[in-house]
């Protein structure tokens, strides 16, 4: 065995209930630090999921990000235009079927036609507005999970009435509605319609239970005043996270703004990175705090062992291998402290995914717990290295020792 | 031996310590000193004259405020704490007054210790070693104990086998009798005369006892950080 590892080991091994503190606190550290990692992100997985079921990948909306340029500003290089008022433009997507196959010739997913149109739903002497939804019931399985979100009612009992609608479940708890409700769904355009609902859904996301009417598109159509009207189109893709360069392409082929799912949350993501770094600090120091436990057990050893160090210096020990001692010791309090913090960390890891949480409208769920080996590695990581650096503080100034001092005094 | 005799083992050259601090303490003050190869030497002389602080100096521990320690003509000023480290573990071997053993190893583990360090041996070959020099000095039913099961001599004893461990030409011990009873000391004191006399080792021995000094090839006796006396209490066997 190497002389500084046996030297170490020996130290460590010597003050076993002094070193069993340090290990302890480690591991503690370790553990907590993974149990905290895979509960954060495993809820954010959760909720990104949920995010990515509830709403497209992909959304073309008959809207662009420019307005058209005035052909003054196409011939000058400058020009500036004064009280022009846009030209009407008629609103839906041009041809939206031919756009919908050109997309379908490419786009790894499928694609649904809706039509969007803001309502006052009205019922029981309360009004609350809402955006309709008009979808094709046969092709919305494809792009959304509606039908897995329906709480009452199927899909296609859309079919089975005149303006049948199916409410978000928070929606229908504002103003009091049920399944066979007969509701008044009006415009701002003055269009008004009795609709009877037909089904509740529930998707997870609160700003779409409490906000979001679905009926068929020719319903939407009515209400839009537009036959034929088509102004979303919907997309769900093969893989989500490809959703931002499918969108890109989109708008660059049809002229359409496209957003992706990214774009459309990308304050609830932001707030995610937030969240992450709030998260890597406090496990940064939990894992600080425990190495605090190795500078004081490797400052007591080296206290303790200062008239040894003396010896070993005067023997012909170098400063750096006695200095190499004692942060192989803080090594291996760390490393040992690491590995039985991965074990805590697991178990702990093990219990709260047993923990079910029950609610009416949802099936068991569970503490949504992401088991990473990433997790296990940035943990032993900051243990190994917090540990070697309180090590290396209290194993500098033991090597810095001066032999005679210590001999003069134990003499 | 195939080393030049006329150059002198060890030799302190005007050498000086001085301990700074608000009242600066000379320690030893421009002492000269050749120790030439298989001599046994006792400083002596009262307490804070500066014999320990001297061996100090010529064991490299410390490190002289003027004047410079040689080793085999070397000069040992301008070594770096690695060098000068590298010269302990090849050239010298320490005795102290207390046995200053570690406490968590064994016998045999402290004697291999600066073989260890100095690292020119298999781990077998520095085992044969140990036990070798342990049972020449009569320990060797006390390899596999710790030094607190051993008697205070026997801890001596194996103070003095691992200042040997790497056959270094040069022991130098701190009042290596100092801390033993009468019958201890004579037998630590039999093996440093055998090194000398049969393993032709140079020992520099600082000690208070003056029957013991007297029994030495010559004594050096400090006053105040100087020498006051240098003088052979036997004719060395090649100089005269």
């Amino acid at each position: 065995m190497n002389l500084v590892f046996g030297i170490a080991l020996t130290h460590v091994r010597a003050r076993a209930r002094q070193t069993l503190v340090a290990v302890a606190g480690v591991a503690t550290g370790v553990g907590f630090s993974i149990m905290m990692a895979a509960l954060l992100q495993g809820s954010q997985q959760d909720f990104i999921r949920r995010l990515v079921n509830a709403m497209p990948h992909v959304t073309v909306s008959d809207e662009r990000r420019k307005p058209t340029p005035q052909p003054g500003e196409a011939f000058y290089d400058s020009a500036e235009i004064h009280g022009l008022t846009p030209k009407a433009r008629r609103r839906g997507i041009k041809n939206p079927l031919a756009t919908m196959a050109s997309l379908e010739g490419w786009v790894p997913g499928a694609v649904a036609p809706s039509v969007k149109v803001q309502a006052i739903l009205r019922y029981a002497s309360r009004d609350v507005g809402a955006s309709v939804i008009g979808i094709e019931p046969r092709r919305e399985p494809k792009v959304s999970d509606l039908p897995k979100q329906m709480r009452q009612g199927t899909l296609p009992a859309l079919y089975r009435s005149t303006n049948a609608m199916i409410l978000g479940d928070g929606l229908a708890a504002k103003i009091g509605a049920r399944v066979g409700s007969n509701i008044t769904v009006q415009t701002s355009e003055g269009v008004r319609i009795n609709a009877q609902v037909v089904g509740l859904f529930h998707s997870g996301v609160r700003s779409v239970d409490d906000g979001t009417v679905y009926t068929l598109a020719k319903t939407a159509q009515i209400l839009a005043q537009q036959i034929g009207l088509v102004n979303e189109l919907r997309l769900r893709l093969g893989e989500a996270m490809a959703a931002p360069q499918a969108a890109a392409r989109i708008e660059r082929e049809t002229g359409y703004k496209s957003v992706a799912w990214q774009e459309a949350s990308e304050d609830l993501l932001n707030a995610f990175v937030i969240r992450n770094a709030i998260m890597y600090t406090v496990v940064g120091a939990i894992l600080l705090v425990a190495s605090f436990g190795t500078y004081n057990i490797i400052s007591t050893i080296t206290h303790e062992k200062a008239r040894d160090i003396a010896i070993m210096k005067s023997l012909g020990f170098t400063e750096r291998r006695v200095r190499a001692i004692f942060v192989v010791e803080a090594g291996l309090i760390g490393l040992i402290g690491a590995l039985i913090g991965f074990a805590l960390g697991y178990g702990l890891c093990a219990a709260l995914g047993t923990i079910t949480f029950k609610n009416p409208f949802t099936d068991v769920t569970r503490l949504p717990i992401t088991y990473s080996p990433i997790h296990y590695a940035m943990a032993a990581a900051v243990a190994i290295v917090s540990s070697l650096a309180a090590g290396y503080l209290p194993a500098r100034k033991a090597a810095r020792v001066h032999p005679v001092d210590i001999i003069r005094g134990a003499a | 031996m195939s080393e030049n005799d006329a150059t002198p083992l060890i030799e302190a050259r005007k050498v000086t310590r001085i301990l700074s601090g608000i009242v600066p303490t000379t320690l030893v003050h421009d002492i000269d000193l050749v120790v030439p190869a298989h001599e046994f030497l006792a400083i002596t002389g009262p307490s804070g004259s500066g014999k320990s602080s001297l061996l100090y100096l010529l064991g490299l521990l410390d490190l002289p405020t003027s004047g410079e320690v040689l080793i085999r003509g070397r000069s040992t000023a301008h070594m770096s704490e690695e060098e000068r480290a590298r010269t302990r573990l090849e050239t010298l071997g320490f005795v102290f007054q207390f046995h200053f053993l570690l406490p968590e190893f064994s016998v045999q583990e402290n004697v291999m210790l600066p073989m260890r360090a100095l690292g020119n041996l298999s781990i077998d070959a520095m085992r044969e070693r140990a036990n070798g020099l342990l049972g020449a000095l009569g320990l060797g039913d006390h390899i596999s104990k710790h030094p607190d099961q051993l008697s205070g001599g026997q801890r001596q004893r194996v103070a003095v086998a691992r200042a040997l461990a790497n056959d270094p030409p040069l022991i130098l011990a701190d009042e290596p009798t100092g801390s033993l009873d009468s019958k201890a000391s004579e037998q630590v004191f039999v093996i440093l005369r055998e090194l000398v006399d049969v393993y032709e080792k140079t020992v520099i021995a600082v000690t208070h006892d003056l029957p013991l000094a007297t029994r030495m090839d010559r004594r050096v006796e400090l006053m105040d950080g100087t020498i006051i006396t240098d003088q052979w209490t036997s004719a060395p066997a090649e100089a005269g």
